[in-house]
Order: C-alpha cells, then structure tokens, then sequence
C-alpha cells in the first residue's frame, strides 16, 4: 500500500500554486523559504547594526532625521535628536537575537540543511514532509512576532540575547521588559517549535533514507555537520523552553525562580502589602545556567554547517580528496559532545567556584583540539592542490581565516583570569562577530554560490560574487579586528555612549574607523542581493554538474525535480572526495559511478 | 505514516512487501540497519521523547538547585487523590497494551480497550484539575513557595502533554474503528510507546516532587 502511494504521490505532483510553492511539502521548496526568509531578517539585523555602529562613533551628533524614522528611539527637542540608551539596548538585543536564532541559526541548518539533505543522502524528500511544512509555518510566525515588537509602544525586548533575569523577569525593570519581553518569548518558542521539528527530521532521514551503498562514512561532511546540529538542538533546546516557561511564571504569577528577595525597581524594593519581600530565593544564576546550557551548543549550531559547507567546498575546489575524513568526522563529534559541558565559561564572573570554573576553562581549552584538527586537515588538504579560485572556495578560505583568528581569541577567553579582564568587553563582540558570526555568515555565501544551481538551475555571477567576498572579507576584519584593542583597552559592550567615561574618550577615532569599515560592509551586501536575484532569473544555466564535483545532489538535473530524480535513485560506490585519483580517466569519480570507474576500465 | 512513502532507500526496497517492522513483526531488520532504524516513525518518535526527556532533565535541574535557597516551602504532601490519579494512568498504560494485543492477534475488541485508554486518560485529566482546585482552595498558592510553584509548574505541563497525547489518541482510535490498522501496522503501538512515556514521566515527577 505504501508503494503506491509513493508512485501515485511522486507522479502527481501538486500543479496549484499555493500546494507547489506556498504550502509545499517538497524539501526544496522549503529549504528556499527558510532561506529567503532568513536572509530578509538579516537585512533587518544587519540596519540594526548600522544604527549601533554610527550611533558608537558619533554619539553627540544630531540624530533628529533618525528620530523621524524611530520616534521611540530618539530624544528630539530643540531641534536636536540624541538616542536613548533603552533603544540602544533593544537594538544590539534584537539585533543579536534576530542575527543568532532567526539568521544563522535558520539560513545554513533549516535552509540548507532541507535543500541538501534528501539530495545528498539520495531520498525523495525528508522522512516526514508535513513536519516539515508545518515546521517553516511555524517559524514564519516566530519571525513576525519578532518582527513587530518594534511597534508595540514600550519598545522590543532590551535585556541582551540572552535575555538574563532580572531585566527580562520585572516587567517594569526597562521599556523593553514589559510586551517587548513577552514578544521575544513568545517569538523564540515558535523559533523553538519549528527547529525541533526540522530536528526530528534531519536526524530520521539521515539515518533512515540513505541510498543504497551510502553508509555513514561515504557521507558527505556537509550531512555529517546537519546530523549533530539536529542532535544538539534537539537536546540543548528543552534547556531554554524550561527556563522560558519559568520566566513566564515569574513575570505574570509572581513565582520565584529566578528573583531574589533582595531587588529593587526603580529604586523602590518589592514587597508585599506586610512589608515582607514580593519574592524569595530566586536566583539569576538559574537562567544563566539554563540559558548557556543551550547558548553554548548554540553557537557550534551555528557553526557547525559552515566547517561542514568549508570541507565539501574546499575539496571540490583543490582537486583533492578531503585530508583526514574520518578525524573530520571524529572532530565534529567531539565538538559537539565537548559543547555540552562547556557552558560555565560565560559565567566566570558571574560567580561560581573557583574549582567549578577551572573545571569549565579545561573543557573549553580541550575544544581547541578537534578546532585545530579540522583545521590542519583543511590546510592539508590545500597544501600544493591546485586551486580553482571560485567565489565559493573564496568564501571557503574565508571561513578558515575567521575560524583561526576567531578562535585565537577564544583560548584567551576560555580561562578564568583573563576572562575577569575581558569579560563583557568589545573583545568578546570581537570574538564571537569573528568566529561565530563570521564564519557561520561566510559559511552561507559559500554555501549559497555552490548550491545555486540546486536552488535555481542557475549559476551566480562570479565576478559580482568576487567583488562581493573581497569587499566583505577586508571590511569585516575591518570592522571586528580593531574591536579586540578597545575591548584590552577597557570599552564595555552594551553601552549607548562610551565617552561618558573619561578614559574610554581616547578611543573614538578607532571606533570611527570600525564604524567606516561596517558602514561599507553593510553596503557592500547589496552586491550580494543584487547577484542573487539578478542570477535567480538571469544567470547563466548550471547543468547538472557545474563544478564537477562528485555528490549525489550533482547527478541530478539542476534544479532537481519534484521527487529529485526523474528515474531511479542512484546507487552509491564510494565517498563523495574521489578527486585526481590517478588510476581514474577523469580527474574525479562521482559517488554514484560503479568501481569500474574508478580504476579505469 | 504516508510520510514515508517517497523514499525508495534499500532498507524499504527490500522490505517492500512486508510492512515496517513493528514489535510484533520483529523482522530483525535487513539492509541498512534494523529494529528502530528500520522504522522513521519509530525513531522519529524516540528522538521526539528525547527532546522532551530533555525538557525535564532541565526542570530537574533547575528543581533540585532552587531547593537549596530561600523560599523553598517543602511542606506540601501529596493529596490523597493525586494517588488515585496516579492508579488511573498506570491502568490507562494496561488497557493501550490490551488493545494491542487484541489488533495483533487480530481479535476483535480493539476499539473498545481503546475506549476504556482513553477513558482513564481523560479521567486523569479531570482528577488532576480537582487535585489543583482543592489545593488552591486550601490555600496552597502557586507563588507562595517555591515548592508549590514546581508543583504546579510540572503537573501543568505533564497535563498539558496528556491533553497533546489525547488528541493524537482520537486519530487512532478512528483509525481502530475504521479497521485501518492490520496486524503488521504499528500506528497504534507508536501511540502506545508515548502513552506509556507519559505514565513514567508522571511517577517520575511524582517521586521527584514528593518523595526526593
Ligand atoms: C553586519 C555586520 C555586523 C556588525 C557591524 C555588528 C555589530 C555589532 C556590535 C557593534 C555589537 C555590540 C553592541 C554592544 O554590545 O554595544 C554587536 C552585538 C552582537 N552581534 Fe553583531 N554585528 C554584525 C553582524 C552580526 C552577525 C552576523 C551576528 C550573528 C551571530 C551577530 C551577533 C551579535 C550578537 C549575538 C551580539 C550581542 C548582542 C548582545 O549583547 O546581546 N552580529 N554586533
Ligand atoms: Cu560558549
């Protein structure tokens, strides 16, 4: 019964617009919408950033022609405009949250992730299409929330991504802690909601759906990469639902979770109409702890597609096989197991035994291994190859210039002491923007370049696409590199006006300079809308294998059809890294050509 | 599931003609791997439980260092009628397995074993909403101590479940009557794998609320 279904369900295609491309259950098509939608909300959080940025630079400057566009962001009276410090702290929250969630964490996992997986593991679609439907429709909602709690009259949500107690827990701590807060749980729950769902599905249809002759280890790093951040997020998630639903009950049933007896708003302490505390025994520390549960595993989310777009990318590009597959493999899980033990190290100064801290220092310092094993693999895999410089392997190399820099950083900050130094500095905005931020967004244009045919039948322009890198490459480190000298210096994040402070006004030309650097990189972004969509209707057909690469997802048409591949699913022979194999005639053998092949029979 | 019903993957090539190994089935799997791997509903499902697992490992957790501070209460008993609640489910878990039993055998019955499941589930529910009314009526306020707060906390959302597992329960049961269950189809026994979850994580959030 099953069987029929299928052909009669594969020959009969939805033909109305709205099953085909609004309410579609075809992987493709969601993973385009996750991906468009993303990368809208990125064009959101990236004028977020602008706004911090000039705001950084020339804060005494007149902001009224801002204040037209924000009149909650803005103090305009005497024909003078200056930001109020609530906005800023509701811009770089938003900003971050929307970057971090709604971006990142959505355009490589979600959008990739449903694009690639059933191509590359050789399925029809995922395991459970109307999951997976319904999952985009769940995230779609999360965004608007998001989106609209700019316009409620108290303003967005303003205690910082990680939303720490007690600014997200009083309801009248700040502006954004009232239905601003409210709307960031509401919207993060959604955003929750849906990657779970996509979870279940990467995890099924990776383990269930291969293809013939695919075992684990003939999977591409990319597939690889999608299974563990299916598996961290279904597992690190739960930890922010349960604190979400105890910050509910704190900010509407006076429970206390997370509220102390000794607290203050507005300088008036909470009591009860007996003079006794309103709460009791509640600790901030609890939300952090749950927060960085999931916060920490979060970011190797992030992370972990872009090392896996990196490896795939990279190998195509030097005519190599990748080096190392089985310790890539190996890396990954270990970065993966190692992100759950890990979370102390953003709460060195929040107060934690000392013992407990050095505990959290070693776990982190021990990521730098399978960290720097990826990385020697890569350049292994580079060293003498020849390299076909494309604008994806451009975006490729990116990921490890930022992986490396970033990750400098990271083994500074991964130990108590310097961290009590730097903690809560621009050094660590430098060091995530680097290496979170950074190589997870230039996981995505990599990503984006090499699979457009797999989204369009197109390829991208390659000369708008190298203007684009190197425009972005330069500026980025323009922007984050000089972060790390005034955050040694003593410049705090999370603050509207650094020069209220004496000792902080020396710096102002360094952040001007960061400021010019973003301002074109935020620019600089138009190139890449420009190309996608130019090159969605315009650019040049792709074929089935433009780059001739070797994956499953090439020896189909370009874009693939409904049901993937017009006859019979191809069989696989061997891992998808068969390149300059001197026994093969060509200079690669594809994953699905039979052993012949490969010896040049 | 016609979710499944695109893919053409050797595990299910093979397999074409018998239907998806359930327990009853107990094919031992071939090709790519068998018991729950033979299975995307299954696994699907465990991963599911997983993630929920999860959600209360985080509940644990956040219970068992808020116990350590101020406020805690901790002079809540259970009340008696949380003990018969309790009797309810564990018998709901009996009577999903001798639905089970009934379709696997192929014996008529199935339906109304269902029927007494679903009973029993919907009679938890009730008794648990008295269980709360009788406590706020005697005073035990959910913000009052942090006790009573995970009480209600974790009971609500244990609840809340249930009231999710009841409606997928309404799908299988009109899936029993209409007979569209054969003996090798495990829709109900993936039902029944998450009705049993639910009735342990109930003893478990028993035990740890009272008894720990
Ligand atoms: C367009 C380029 C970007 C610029 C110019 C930029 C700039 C900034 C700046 C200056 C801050 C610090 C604000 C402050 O602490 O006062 C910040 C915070 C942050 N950014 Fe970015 N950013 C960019 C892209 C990204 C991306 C791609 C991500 C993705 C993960 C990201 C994630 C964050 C996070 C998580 C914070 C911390 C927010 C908080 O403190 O709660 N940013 N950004
Ligand atoms: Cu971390």
């Amino acid at each position: 019964m099953a069987t029929h279904a299928a052909h009669a369900e594969h020959a009969h295609a939805p033909q109305a617009f709205i099953w085909k491309y609004v309410f579609s259950k075809d992987h493709k098509v969601i993973g385009i919408q996750y991906y468009v939608t993303a990368m809208l909300m990125a064009l959101v959080a990236g004028l977020l950033a602008m706004l911090i940025r000039v705001q950084l630079a020339w804060p005494e400057k007149d902001y009224t022609w801002l204040g037209k566009i924000f009149p909650m962001g803005y103090d305009v009276g005497g024909g003078f405009g200056v930001m109020r410090p609530e906005f800023y702290a509701m811009l770089f929250t938003m900003h971050g949250t929307i970057m971090v969630f709604f971006v990142l964490s959505t355009a490589p996992v979600s959008g990739f992730g449903n694009l690639l997986i059933p191509l590359q593991v050789g399925a029809r679609d995922m395991a459970f299409p109307f999951l997976n439907g319904l999952s985009y429709w769940t995230f779609l909602p999360g965004c608007l929330v998001i989106l609209a709690s700019f316009f409620v009259e108290s303003g967005a949500a303003a205690g910082g991504w990680t939303s720490y107690p007690p600014l997200s827990a009083l309801k009248g701590a700040v502006p954004g802690s009232g239905t601003g807060q409210t709307m960031w749980i509401i919207g993060m729950v959604f955003f929750i909601a849906s990657f779970t769902m996509g979870g279940l599905n990467f995890v099924t249809t990776i383990l269930n759906l291969r293809t013939k002759g695919l075992s684990m280890f003939r999977l591409p790093l990319t597939m690889w990469a999608m299974f563990l951040v299916a598996i961290l997020g279904l597992l690190a998630f739960p930890a922010l639902v349960a604190a979400c639903i105890m910050l509910v009950f704190d900010r509407h049933y006076g429970t206390s979770f997370f509220i102390p007896a000794q607290i203050a708003l507005n300088n008036v302490p909470l009591l009860t109409q007996a003079g006794t505390p309103l709460h009791q025994g509640g600790s901030p520390l609890l939300w952090q702890h749950l927060f960085w549960f999931l916060g920490h595993p979060e970011v190797y989310i992030l992370m972990l597609p872009a090392l896996g777009f990196t490896s795939d990318i990279l190998s195509t590009f030097s005519r190599r096989p990748i080096f190392g597959y089985k310790s890539m493999v190996l890396a990954m899980c270990g970065i993966g197991f190692l992100s759950f033990i890990v979370w102390g190290h953003h709460m060195f100064v929040s107060g934690m035994s000392p013992y407990l801290g050095m505990a959290f220092a070693v776990g982190t310092i021990l990521i730098a291994v399978p960290s720097a094993v990826k990385v020697f693999n890569w350049l292994a895999t580079l060293y003498r190859s020849r390299i076909r410089f494309t604008t994806p392997m451009l975006w490729a190399m990116g990921v490890i210039s930022l992986f490396i820099s970033g990750g400098l950083s990271g083994v500074w900050l991964a130990q108590a002491g310097p961290d009590i130094h730097l903690h809560d500095t621009m050094f660590v905005a430098a060091h995530f923007h680097l290496i979170m931020a950074g190589a997870a967004l230039f996981g995505v244009f990599g990503a984006t370049a090499y699979w457009f045919p797999k989204m369009f039948g197109r390829l991208m322009s390659e000369p708008l696409g190298k203007v684009h890198f190197w425009f972005t490459f330069i500026t980025y480190y323009g922007t984050f590199f000089p972060m790390h000298y005034i955050g040694i210096a003593g410049h705090m994040r999370r603050i509207y006006d650094p020069y209220q402070y004496e000792f902080l006004k020396p710096l102002q030309p360094i952040n001007e300079l960061i400021t010019m650097s973003a301002l074109i990189l935020g620019a600089s972004q138009i190139i890449f809308f420009v190309n996608f969509f130019w090159s969605a209707f315009k650019g040049k057909k792709a074929g089935e294998n433009p780059w001739e690469a070797n994956g499953l997802e090439w020896t189909t048409q370009s874009p693939p059809p409904h049901g993937n591949w017009p006859g019979e699913i191809p069989e696989v022979h061997r891992w998808p890294y068969e390149y300059s194999n001197p026994d093969a005639p060509r200079d690669h053998v594809m994953q699905h050509e039979p052993a012949g092949a490969a010896a040049g029979h | 599931m016609t979710a499944r019903t695109l893919e053409q993957s050797p595990v299910h090539h093979q397999g074409a003609d018998v239907p998806p190994a359930g327990p009853g089935a107990g094919d031992g799997g071939s090709g790519g791997g068998g018991g729950i791997l033979a299975d995307p509903a299954r696994l699907g499902l465990w991963l599911f439980l997983g993630t929920i697992t999860m959600l209360f490992i985080g509940f644990t957790s956040a219970y068992i260092a808020r116990r350590a501070s101020a406020g805690w209460g901790g002079e809540l008993t259970p009340p008696p009628l949380l003990w018969v609640n309790t009797l309810l489910l564990l018998a709901s878990s009996v009577t999903v397995e001798g639905a089970r039993r009934r379709l696997r055998r192929w014996q008529p019955g199935v339906a109304a074993w269902l029927g007494a499941t679903g009973a029993l589930g919907l009679l938890f529910v009730a008794g648990q909403v008295a269980v709360w009314r009788s406590l706020v009526a005697r005073g035990v306020l959910l913000a009052a101590s942090a006790h009573n707060s995970f009480f209600y906390l974790l009971t609500g959302l244990h609840v809340v479940h249930l009231l999710g597992a009841l409606v997928w329960f309404l799908v299988v049961l009109a899936k029993a009557r209409r007979l569209r269950y054969t003996p090798g189809q495990d829709g109900l026994g993936l039902f029944a794998t998450f009705w049993h979850f639910l009735g342990g994580l109930w003893v478990y959030l028993f035990l740890l609320l009272f008894v720990f």
